[in-house]
């Protein structure tokens, strides 16, 4: 017997998927439509093995503010590492750290991972085998303890609040 | 009107330019692949989202209605750089490769006496 379950495993997936389908499309014909959910429905079924489950939201709000202040983050790191490169009386002091993890669950360790690579000199390289810690290399550091205690502040700690407790 | 419609479009244009500029010179002249990575991850991201706005506001103000698909490919951006940035050091790592001696912090995946232990150690290692 074929059940919703089993044809339509993420629904709300399927639902983004066609969305951005048609935006990307530009057009809202029956064709479009058609297409679309063709494709809605395809890739969940082929890709959700892979698929890590995800936590749920414990506080919306709280994450469109973290993504809010990321994107500020975003612009203020790029001014920051574009200085740096620029600047060729600048002698860089990069630095590899090693961050202990608070967090626990793979999809939010990897939102912070994404997040410390898109924000102020600092790339993640590395996510230890046993998930506890996350090598990262940063361009420009003067003190590590700082740069760790600003990413759990800024970064963690909200993360885990939105998701985990 | 239509002036400060285009001084806002020249200037994102030229910013996002710029930015990118920037993010292939670090590309290009930082001293070790670590480093290097720091370039496009960022500026480019920031470069190449400054020039979509752009776009999106060009073709707001000729069509009259606001176009979301550049938001989608900024969005679809941020959300792979670092990921393949990531996967980047993974390998640079797993490779070995050298860093330059200013680097502070020796991660146990650089060290010479542990690479007996690792998963899967490649044959011609050796940094610094």
């Amino acid at each position: 017997m074929i059940t919703p379950r089993s044809w339509l495993p993420t629904p709300v997936l399927s639902i983004l998927l066609l969305i951005v389908w048609l935006l990307l499309a530009r057009s809202y014909a029956f064709g479009q439509f058609v297409l679309g959910g063709a494709l809605a429905i395809l890739i969940p079924l082929l890709t959700y093995r892979f698929w890590d489950s995800k936590p749920r939201i414990k506080k919306p709000f709280k994450l469109l503010r973290y993504g809010l202040r990321v994107l500020g983050d975003i612009v203020t790191a790029n001014f920051e590492v574009a200085y740096l490169i620029s600047n060729p009386w600048r002698t860089l002091k990069p630095h590899f750290i090693e961050y202990p993890l608070m967090l626990e669950e793979r999809f939010t360790i990897t939102l912070l991972a994404s997040t410390i690579s898109l924000t102020p000199g600092t790339v993640s390289a590395n996510l230890r085998m046993d998930g506890k810690s996350l090598l990262i290399h940063a361009l420009n550091v003067d003190d590590e303890d700082a740069l760790i205690e600003q990413i759990r502040e800024r970064y963690e700690r909200p993360l885990k609040e939105i998701y985990e407790c | 009107m239509q002036l400060v419609i285009e001084a806002i479009i020249s200037l994102l244009l030229i910013a996002g330019g710029v930015f990118v500029f920037i993010g292939s010179l670090g590309m290009a002249h930082l001293r070790d692949f670590y480093m290097r990575l720091h370039g496009p991850t960022k500026a480019t991201t920031l470069g190449i989202g400054c020039m979509l706005i752009a776009s999106m506001v060009y073709f707001w103000s000729m069509e009259g209605k606001p176009d979301i698909q550049e938001m989608l490919i900024t969005l679809f951006l941020f959300i792979t750089a670092p990921v393949s940035a990531h996967l980047l050091a993974k390998t640079g790592l797993h490779m070995q490769l050298p860093h330059t001696d200013a680097t502070e912090g020796k991660p146990f995946e650089l060290r010479d006496e542990e690479v007996g232990d690792k998963p899967v150690p490649h044959p011609d290692k050796g940094h610094g």
